[in-house]
């Protein structure tokens, strides 16, 4: 065997490009919409106009009759072949989990809401038929607003009164209560977290087809998660055997949250393939992205915080109001409750915290999880709440943050809303920050511009959040009807290059690289010997996908503990070649070798092939080199740090503009640093989005206001800065590779920043709040509202 | 993102493409770039039997000075405006307008004939040609016409042209060393559309008052407009900044905007006082105020 003449670097922590850019950027990407099928038909469905309305009847002969079309179904087609409705995946007390059928029966309750389907041998005639489908609508008064759901007159669904999915509550009241009523101040707020649509750049997607002969149905589908896809639509919704059914996400653009969840069409795309005996293709355009991809946040918030006199938070209580939307998208109910009011005491010793949500339905399109799902939430309210009662207190925001900061000697810490936090150190990323942003002189810089006329906000951002999602006995004590763990197959091949199947999805992330980076590493072979395989059921064992910033440690610590198990073999055969006993053997380089004589060595590639001749092994150990493990982990990981932003407004227009945007971060240990970095800038422009340009609107009889990109206004590259980034590292404890999660924290962290930098910056003008989005022209009134008009 | 069926030619001569207009009449539509058009088609919300494409068609782009005129093909992209000399010197207002529609992309397929026969009452490029005094040429099976910015534009996505004419040439009066013109726009986040847009053009006397001023104002109702009671409060005076402020709140008062999610009715109003003020200075200055 021919030997790699020097060892490959440590690759764990290195900035390597990332593998699959090329194909990206070169257009050579594989898509769901690029795989094209001979026989292949087009799905085209069509919508609700109405936010709620009965459907009295639907005529389906004007579009049946087009040439071109093969099949016309409508939902009672479908309920009576058998076709379930959509699950709910994470389960509450008490909860309400109306019937969610694919294509609507009797209502159609949201508008874009799929009432029908037509299948024909082209898209652009599948269109034009959708339009000849007659559906005869009686509208109904339609549920819009969050806030007054509750009492709404129209009830959306026969079993939730109120409109209401779930009450659900977390932390002890009595405690609370106490606190306050002897509490020297209460600040109290009440907050919009606005709706937010996730907007990928691949719309979803789906093509599905069946094999007769094998009696196997194929399913291409835009998924964070394709084997939850295949057990979900296998075994809840189709009724197919799993070892029939096999789901491939191949190259996909995007999700942040918005595709784990099993949407109608790509269940109607599945069971039409089999039904007509083609395949079936549908890609949404981006108006239906806008209508039906699961939309993110949407919370009514009041709370209070319980302060003493020198500024100690003695307790916080919160009461939340979470619109989930039309019916329940899977794991709706985990959004506002475990992943949310779980995070409520932020980087804080809080005493005494209780908080009460109530989920509501309305006439709207689902909500779900999206980039940080919940904690975002949670992190505005407290990083809000934490500024409002600073300027009560006529406190620095720095001085009052660091005062509750849980001290890093007190971890593990354990909340008073179910979380422990296994480790932290918070003091050093405020530090850094501090530093980073020249906080002295910004404060000099301020003052000097309030006098002559100019408006510069500070907004601090103290963030924690939990991600790498999640201990699988944890989600199921509380709900979750899924385990959490993550599963990676690691194959040698005979000549020492490596084959590694992940049950997570890369669908941006750069999983191709990082975790070959981590073979790479482990194993000390080049990467280009490494390949990672990921997104298709027939080649991966089970895998529950990426989400929640769990990629790295969960998937990334599953091939490690394959990698191990391989070294181990590989160990056992190494010392038999080369007749020293195992525990003398050690592996470096890529090189096994005798302890105290490295030139009694044998290259990784020579064990490998003797793994795989088997002409010489130990005895009794079996040939071959390939190993699965399953990683199930005992927390969830807790990064942290601190985000400092920097803006001016301008007076006369009420412009927002970053002067200056400082990110400090803590993710434990980094696998590819330019990687993380990529996650917190694009995570950072989405929280500053929110806080300034984002937000779903609805008229109030439930009509979208802005479902297009000519209104919605997701941020350009002209609208953002240079982010000044650092990082501390305070390994994660419940891994062994020490990480945390990258994917989320941008998002989670930023969007109080810039709201805290906004009301900073309006201090001169009395104003203390506004909601988001804070638009110019929010702005423009408050600070007009303070001086009686221009 | 599928049109409704359609009928396409791209002719090689302007004859060709009236042919086509006579014979399809109501249910052809011209397509000079397609920025506009397509996404309405796209979404169904315009369903065009015939689309009479004319990129084939030789002469209709290009700029060229000629006797106290800018001679503007229709077919012209807003990246060959704003990258001209010509253009940039001679009526700088409208490189300031083309250089901000849109994406590098749009930029590069769309035309001034295309935006302006679309007339949408966001676009940039109507309020340049009022304050511009622009001419419209104006090709048609009944013979040639030129018709004047302020006649042009009649209402919402509206001209006078007849749907069997072709918009050939944009004519723009040439400044004299004295006349200096900008165009500024507040725009909207997400469509980069003008939320409202201020075109002034203003021409200085020797003793550095105001000869005579033109500004329009687009964005704020149902298509851009002249001012005129703004242009008033200019001439004859110098254009100090309380003139302009003046000028500028006249602006603001002859708008329309409908309160929506990017603001009140008085923020907006707000915006066109601003936004004029910002053009008005941005003009005088180059008019060597």
């Amino acid at each position: 065997m021919t030997a790699p003449t020097t060892p490959a670097p440590s690759l764990f922590g290195a900035s390597i490009k990332r593998r699959e850019d090329p194909r990206f950027i070169t257009g050579k990407g594989r898509f769901t919409d690029d795989v094209v099928m001979p026989g292949m038909t087009h799905a085209a469905f069509v919508r609700s106009p109405h936010a709620f309305a009965i459907i009295r009847s639907i005529d389906t002969s004007r579009a049946s009759a087009l040439p071109g079309v093969r099949a016309v179904f409508t939902g009672e087609q479908l309920a009576a072949a058998g076709v379930n409705g959509l699950p709910a995946g994470w389960l509450l007390p008490d909860i309400k989990v109306p019937y969610r059928p694919v294509l609507s029966v009797g209502h159609a309750r949201h508008v874009g809401e799929a009432v029908a389907v037509v299948i024909a041998d082209s898209a652009a005639v599948a269109r034009d038929a959708a339009e000849l489908v007659d559906v005869d609508y009686e509208p109904l008064v339609a549920v819009a607003d969050t806030a007054t759901a509750l009492s709404h007159p129209t009830q959306i669904h026969d079993i939730a009164p109120d409109n209401r999915c779930f009450h659900w509550s977390i932390g002890d009241a009595a405690p609370v209560d106490a606190a306050f009523a002897s509490a020297p101040h209460v600040v109290r707020q009440r907050f919009v977290n606005n709706r937010l649509a996730a907007m990928a750049m691949e719309p979803r997607a789906s093509l599905a087809s069946y094999d007769v002969a094998g009696d196997e149905l194929t399913l291409y589908v835009t998924s964070q998660n394709p084997h939850v896809h295949r057990l979900i639509m296998g075994a809840f919704v189709l009724g197919l055997a799993e070892h029939r059914f096999r789901v491939i996400a191949p190259d996909v653009g995007g999700g942040f949250g918005s595709k784990i969840f099993i949407y109608p069409e790509e269940v109607v795309v599945a069971w039409a393939a089999k039904k007509i005996g083609r395949p079936v293709k549908w890609t949404a355009t981006r108006s239906e992205s806008f209508l039906t991809d699961a939309q993110g946040r949407d919370h009514v918030s009041e709370a209070e915080m319980a302060l003493s006199n020198d500024g100690k938070v003695l307790a916080l209580r919160v009461k939340t109001i979470a619109n989930v939307g039309s019916g329940l998208s899977l794991f709706a109910p985990a959004v506002p409750t475990y992943l949310y009011a779980t995070l409520l005491s932020g980087a804080y010793a809080i005493p005494a915290i209780h908080c009460e949500v109530d989920a509501v339905f309305t006439n709207t399109t689902p909500v779900d999880a999206y980039r940080g799902a919940g904690r975002p939430e949670a992190c505005y309210l407290i990083e809000r709440m934490m500024d409002l009662s600073a300027k009560h207190l006529g406190m620095s925001p720095v001085d009052i943050r660091r005062l509750n900061f849980i001290p890093a000697h007190a971890f593990p810490y354990q909340t008073p809303v179910a979380l422990c936090y296994d480790s932290g150190n918070y003091e050093p990323a405020l530090d850094m920050a501090l530093t980073k942003a020249d906080y002295a002189s910004l404060l000099q810089r301020q003052a000097e511009g309030r006098a002559n006329g100019r408006y510069i906000g500070i907004g601090f951002s103290t963030y924690i959040e939990a991600c790498s999602i999640a201990p699988s006995q944890v989600v199921g004590a509380l709900g979750s009807q899924a385990g959490l763990y993550e599963s990676a197959h690691v194959r040698v091949h005979p000549t020492g290059s490596v084959t590694v199947y992940t049950g997570s999805h890369s669908h941006g992330q750069g999983h191709e690289t990082t975790f070959a980076q981590i073979v790479a590493d482990q194993l000390g072979i080049p990467m280009d010997a490494v390949d990672i395989v990921h997104g298709d059921t027939g080649k991966v064992q089970f895998g529950m996908g990426t989400y929640g910033s769990r990629s790295g440690a969960l998937g990334g610590t599953s091939i490690y503990m394959s990698l191990q198990k391989i070294k181990d073999k590989a160990k056992k055969i190494a010392a038999h070649l080369l007749e020293a006993a195992e525990a003398d053997i050690e592996f470096e380089g890529g090189k096994f070798y005798v302890r105290g004589a490295p030139d009694r060595a044998k290259q990784f590639a020579d064990v490998t092939l003797a793994a795989y001749l088997g002409h010489n092994l130990p005895s009794g150990l079996e040939p071959g080199l390939e190993a699965t493990s399953f990683f199930d982990p005992s927390n969830f990981t807790f990064p942290f740090g601190t985000h400092i932003a920097v803006v001016e407004i301008e007076r006369s227009t009420g412009h927002v503009t970053l002067l200056n945007y400082i990110a400090v971060d803590d993710v434990g240990n980094v696998i590819n640093p330019m990687i993380v970095d990529g996650m917190v800038h694009g995570g950072i422009a989405q929280g500053v989005a929110q806080a300034l340009w984002e937000s779903v609107h609805f008229a109030p009889d439930g009509q979208p206001l802005n479902a297009s990109l000519m209104e919605y206004a997701v941020p350009r590259a002209d609208q953002l800065i240079k982010y000044n980034t650092g990082r501390t590292v305070t390994p994660s404890p419940v891994n062994p590779l020490g990480v945390k999660g990258a994917g989320e924290t941008g998002t989670i962290a930023s969007t109080p920043a810039i709201a805290n930098a906004v009301m900073d910056a309006l201090s001169p003008f009395g104003v203390s709040h506004i909601d988001m989005p804070l638009t110019p022209s929010k702005l423009w009134t408050a600070m007009n509202g303070s001086t009686g008009g221009l | 993102m599928y049109p409704a069926s359609f009928s396409y030619s791209s002719p090689t001569s302007l004859d060709d493409a009236l042919a086509l207009l006579a014979e399809h009449g109501e249910d052809a539509k011209l397509l000079a770039g397609g920025h506009s058009l397509l996404p309405l088609m796209k979404l169904r919300f315009a369903q065009p039997r015939y689309l009479v494409d004319l990129r084939r068609i030789a002469n209709l782009s290009g700029i060229e000075r000629s006797a106290g005129e800018l001679k503007i093909g229709a077919m012209s992209t807003y990246a060959a405006l704003a990258a001209s000399d010509l253009v940039r010197t001679l009526v700088p207002m409208l490189a300031d307008a083309a250089a901000q529609i849109g994406d590098p992309q749009v930029r590069n397929r769309g035309t001034i004939g295309g935006s302006l026969a679309h007339a949408d009452p966001a676009a940039d490029l109507p309020t340049v040609m009022l304050a511009a005094d622009a001419q419209m040429a104006v090709v048609g099976r009944r013979g040639t016409r030129v018709i004047p910015a302020q006649a042009f534009f009649v209402g919402m996505l509206t001209t006078s042209l007849a749907p069997d004419e072709v918009l050939t040439e944009i004519r723009i009066p040439l400044a004299d060393a004295r006349e200096g013109s900008a165009y500024d726009k507040c725009r909207h986040p997400a469509s980069r559309f003008a939320l409202v847009g201020v075109a002034a053009s203003i021409r200085l006397a020797a003793d550095g008052t105001v000869l005579h001023a033109r500004i329009a104002v687009g964005g704020m109702g149902p298509m851009a407009v002249r001012v005129a009671g703004a242009e008033a409060a200019l001439k004859g005076h110098a254009p100090t900044a309380e003139v302009r402020h003046a000028a500028a709140a006249l602006v603001a008062a002859a708008v329309d905007p409908q309160e929506d999610l990017q603001g009140t009715v008085a923020y907006k109003r707000n915006l066109a006082q601003v936004y004029a003020e910002r053009a008005l200075a941005s003009a005088v200055h180059r008019a060597g105020g």
